[in-house]
């Protein structure tokens, strides 16, 4: 039922090459992965099962929010797939926190899966150096510790410079609804057994984790007309800093709730829910509970909301966002016709709960390398994250750094001053994961400073150092970059005295000290339309560049602040501890602390120092070592 | 490394207290005794030997008391020696010829109890203050800050701005979830009451004046009296007394406790001009010792009026109409100063003066009810904290996320003062006064 948009490769032509980098898995860990390799110059192979379902959105059909669409900002900043893509699919696009300021507004758009997967696929098609193979990687090859290729289920073998494993939820995968189990691999998907023996047998350490996912509903049986509708945003806020305008139709998404009956049926039968039961172990997300979840938790609450979420323009698939869950079929039936325009409603298939092992993220460096096999990339779920956007930008981050392990350059790290990927990484190679990882804009210390607005200013111009952003990217950022300035200098220029801003109506305090733009737009009375009218020559300014200036003037007194912490923070990140201590030999440090150090294997002071129940005596001991270890080196 | 300093003073005494602490320190114990390491926490007198020599030095009291239950959380052991010159100096000497030992520096078994998270920055500094303790109410409020409970008044407040803070990150995080409107709003609202209790605790000088002490300044014109009433207070001749006008050339001192507190008196010299040209410095050092006081003791007298001096006085300060015994002295007084007639000379209302005076000090600076400010460095901390708060207050329907980034810097700033974070900055500054706990 998929159009193949992809020309696959021949197992045999694929077997004959040495390649730079392989991805495994075309997710979307996957996709940004083979993107960022092949965008860095390496020769890249993306091994996937099935083409067709390359850039599937196989949870719910949105992209972005706070945090999130911070990710995706910075994904399409260094010229990845993700931002685009949503763009040609997004169909009801909204701006989430717009009455607070710019740092914490996210970009979240809801997503036709079909078209997603299209655009998806056509970008892949239109990557040049990335080719695409329809198998089943079945083992890795090693050669003196380091991965040297892979090979497939149909005994190809497939040699590489660099691997980025993207796998999913495929290790140990364990589907449940009620007292029903299945193991994930099984969906007519054939399992990767061998993979999953090799990743064991690599002495990493695992942890489980669980997630859910709510029944589908058939659309065409719910009665909308009784229910609140909730519209996108007029015009829609693109994701891409390239998108200048949507041109995909745009649809609507309509809220119901729980009512006490629902509740009441729920709370009786919860046992019956194998999270309760006892029969999962896995650790599951706080922030994203299952229906089950929610009413043992507040049982007092009677309406929790829900979003019914169209999978897509032609697709009468809805996603009921806020009842995950993995009670048994004939209950999930029962109570979802207690919600109000659900009465009559069809279940496609139901909701349920999986189980999975990921590796935990502390076996890896900041750039996503296995410490224990060089050239061994992993990316996404497995390293125990949720979400799309957290999947990408694991993804980008692995396949950039792939490419140049492959040519022998430097890795590339981003830290947690400059971006949200930094940040993401450093929390997962740092402190490992208790519950699958989401990104939350109060996870960055300098959330002031990275704001989707700017992901272009932060990381476009690194982007284009590592050769990882394209030119027509690279043009339209030293556009924007100088009409910035030029705006910037206008800002700067025009002014007035408080009584002329008294003839506008404009109450300022009376001290007779002139105020340029910046100054004016800092006042909470005044906004830039009041500025555009006694202005008229900046009232053409485009809006990244208006909001720009807007953001300047507001955070203004606090970016200052928070640069200067960024500095202290980098005198830190640039102290780089040696990678060959042996820290279970070091008698100055506790137990504890040395086996701590020994796991995570630290790449600077500042990241030691992030190491949970890490004291300050042990880092002034581990400055010391490091000291010592340093100059016996010379 | 393990340390080890002699914890008593040097010289001669009964007994002297050496201790260690460090991962070497029971293997130094075992090499000063020759004997395996006694029961942990239990005292046992065992014989000291130098280790190179194998030459006997003492009969001792030993402690071993492993990590992490120990001062420092470390191992940790005490030699309780003979307070003999001699016996310290060979004991300090066998040691230095143990490997992986070393001298401590001033404070560092109170700075590795502190990193080691067995004190917290507040406890820390009340030890030092203990020791330094010379009137009972210094005592007490130093041993109640070093139980903690200054401490756990600012993690207290911390806590509050975090559980608000948390309230706002939600209100930001989950803005596409029905939570209850205005969320971050009014998280902010309910730290309203807590900046003004900081403000009323920043304004409370209790704490710093009873561990600093107070200063009480005596002013007038010459040949007021002033000499005499500091002699009264002081009971022994402090200054100079003379009947003669301008005696008193400079500021001079006298130390004594009143209610608890320590409080330094200073005499100054009579404020009037005069062609004498050291007088003339005497009267502007006078004047800014007055200006510095805490409180202020106007003396005047009916044949000493007191000029210009009667500008330097404020609400709580005393007027002293001295030589009571030649008649009333009329002076109009700003709000607030208290007058009280006496005669230094005849002894009249003397007594009535030093219960006054005794009341004033213990109430306006004796020890606290609730645990009190007592350091520049916690004032500086806490002044930072108010003032975030208030800007988060007024950034409160601007923007949530700036007022969010203001309570993370207020929630920094108490931090510090119980050294949570920023630490090793802060310990250096903290610790290189610190010359006790060794």
């Amino acid at each position: 039922m998929n159009e193949a948009l992809i020309i696959g490769l021949e197992p045999n032509a694929a077997a004959q090459q040495p390649w730079d980098v392989i991805v495994i898995g075309g997710g979307h860990a996957g996709c940004e992965a083979a993107g960022a390799a092949a965008r860095s110059g390496a020769k890249t192979l993306l091994v996937t099962h099935k083409i067709e379902t390359i850039g599937e959105m196989s949870c719910n059909p949105a992209i972005g929010g706070v945090g999130k669409g911070h990710l995706v900002r910075e994904i399409d900043a260094l010229d990845g797939y993700m931002g685009r893509v949503a763009d040609l699919a997004g169909i009801q696009f909204r701006l989430l926190n717009r009455r607070k300021g710019p740092a914490v507004r996210g970009p979240r758009a809801q997503a036709d899966r079909k078209l997603y997967r299209q655009a998806m696929q056509v970008a892949v098609a239109d990557t040049e150096g990335l080719s695409v193979l329809a198998a089943a990687v079945e083992d890795l090859i090693l050669k003196d510790g380091r991965i040297a290729g892979v090979e497939t289920a149909d005994g190809h073998i497939l040699r590489a410079g660099a691997v980025v494993l993207t796998t999913g939820t495929f290790l140990d995968g364990l589907i449940h609804i009620g007292e029903e189990r299945i193991p994930a691999g099984r969906h007519g998907e054939a399992p990767a057994r061998r993979l999953s023996q090799r990743l064991y047998g690599l002495d990493l350490k695992l942890g489980r984790l669980k997630t859910g996912t709510p029944a589908r509903l058939d659309g065409k049986t719910i009665a909308y007309e009784r229910l609140e509708e909730q519209p996108g945003d007029q015009p829609p806020v693109p994701f891409s800093f390239l998108t200048t305008e949507i041109t995909t139709p745009q649809t609507v998404c309509h809220i119901t709730g729980t009512t006490e009956e629902t509740i009441a049926l729920i709370a009786a039968n919860v046992t019956k829910s194998p999270v309760y039961s006892g029969q999962i172990a896995g650790v599951g997300p706080r922030y994203c509970p299952s229906i089950e979840d929610k009413v043992v938790r507040f049982p007092d609450r009677m309406r929790h909301q829900i979003f019914l979420e169209p999978e897509g323009l032609d697709d009468d698939t809805v996603y009921p966002n806020g009842i995950s869950t993995s009670l048994p079929s004939d209950l999930q039936d029962a109570f979802i016709r207690t919600i109000p325009g659900l009465e009559d409603v069809r279940i496609i298939r139901p909701g349920y709960a999986i189980e999975y092992d990921y590796v935990d993220p502390r076996e890896l460096l900041p750039n996503l390398e296995s410490k224990k096999v060089p050239g061994l990339f992993l990316a996404g779920q497995i390293n125990g994250t949720t979400g799309y956007e957290e999947a990408g930008g694991q993804g980008l981050v692995a396949g950039l750094n792939a490419a140049r392990r492959a040519g022998y350059q430097d890795p590339v790290y981003f830290d947690r001053a400059e971006a949200y990927l930094g940040v993401m990484i450093d929390d997962l190679v740092t402190r490992g994961v208790s519950e699958p990882y989401r990104m939350f804009t109060a996870r960055a210390e300098y959330r002031l400073s990275l704001r989707a607005d700017n992901a272009d200013q932060r990381l476009t111009p690194k982007g284009i150092a590592v050769g990882l952003v394209g030119a027509t990217r690279a043009r339209a950022f030293e556009a924007k970059m100088q009409d910035l300035e030029a705006a910037r200098a206008v800002a700067s220029r025009l002014n007035m005295t408080p009584n002329r801003a008294a003839h506008y109506g404009l109450m300022l305090n009376a001290d007779g000290v002139r105020r340029n733009l910046f100054d004016l737009l800092a006042h909470p009375q005044i906004d830039f339309d009041k500025m555009a009218a006694i202005w008229p020559e900046i009232a053409a300014w485009p809006e990244p560049i208006r909001s720009q200036i807007e953001t300047d003037a507001q955070y203004a007194g606090y970016l200052d602040r928070q640069d200067a912490d960024i500095a202290a923070f980098r005198r830190d990140e640039n102290f780089v501890l040696p990678s060959d201590i042996d820290y279970l030999s070091q008698p100055g440090l506790a137990t504890e602390i040395r086996q701590k150090l020994q796991a995570t294997r630290p790449v600077t002071l500042g990241q030691a120092a992030r190491i949970d129940g890490m004291t300050p005596a042990a880092l002034t001991q581990l400055l010391h070592i490091a000291k010592k270890a340093a100059l016996a080196a010379e | 490394m393990t340390i080890y300093a002699l914890a008593t003073p040097v010289g001669r005494s009964a007994l002297a207290v050496i201790r260690l602490s460090g991962t070497r320190a029971g293997d130094a114990l075992k090499a000063l005794t020759r004997k395996p390491l006694p029961t942990a926490r239990e005292a046992r007198v065992r014989p000291v030997f130098c280790p190179e020599t194998g030459r006997e030095l003492d009969q001792a009291l030993v402690l071993w008391m492993p990590a992490p239950h120990s001062f420092t959380g470390e191992d940790c052991v005490e030699v309780h020696a003979h307070g003999g010159l001699a016996v310290v100096e060979s004991i300090l000497t066998a040691l230095a010829s143990i490997k992986g030992l070393r001298p401590a520096e001033a404070g560092e078994f109170t700075r590795r109890a502190v990193v080691n998270g067995r004190l917290d920055l507040t406890a820390a500094e009340a030890i030092g203050d203990l020791i330094d303790a010379e009137t009972s109410a210094q005592q007490q409020q130093a041993l109640r800050q070093m139980r903690g409970a200054l401490g756990a008044l600012y993690n207290g407040w911390r806590d509050r701005i975090k559980t608000a803070l948390a309230h706002l990150e939600a209100d930001i995080e989950f803005a596409d979830e029905d939570l209850p409107g205005g969320l971050g709003q009014d998280a902010l609202a309910g730290l309203d009451g807590l900046a003004e209790e900081i403000a009323d605790h920043l304004a409370d000088q209790r704490g710093e004046r009873l561990r600093d002490g107070v200063s009480v300044a005596i002013i007038g014109s010459p040949n007021a009296g002033k000499s005499s009433i500091i002699n009264i207070l002081a009971k022994k001749d402090a200054a100079i007394v003379s009947p003669q006008a301008g005696t008193t050339r400079d500021v001079v001192e006298v130390s004594l406790v009143m209610a608890g507190v320590p409080v330094t008196i200073a005499d100054t010299a009579g404020l009037r001009l005069s062609g004498d040209d050291i007088e003339m410095q005497g009267v502007v050092r006078a004047k800014r010792r007055a200006e510095e006081a805490d409180i202020r003791l106007l003396v005047i007298a009916p044949d000493a009026p007191p000029g210009d001096a009667v500008d330097l006085l404020l609400a709580g300060d005393f007027c002293l109409g001295n030589k009571a015994d030649l008649g009333p002295t009329k002076l109009k007084l700003p709000d607030g100063v208290r007058s009280v007639a006496l005669s230094a000379l005849t002894g009249q209302g003397v007594d009535a003066f030093q219960t006054i005076l005794t009341e004033t000090l213990g109430q306006r600076f004796g020890l606290a009810e609730q645990p009190a400010l007592t350091r520049a460095r916690h004032r500086a901390a806490l002044e930072e904290a108010l003032s975030y708060l208030q800007r988060a207050d007024a950034a409160r329907y601007r923007a949530l996320e700036l007022a969010a980034e203001d309570l993370r810097l207020a929630s920094r700033a108490l931090g510090r003062i119980t050294g949570r974070v920023d630490i090793e900055a802060l310990l250096d500054i903290v610790f290189a006064d610190f010359c006790i706990g060794k």
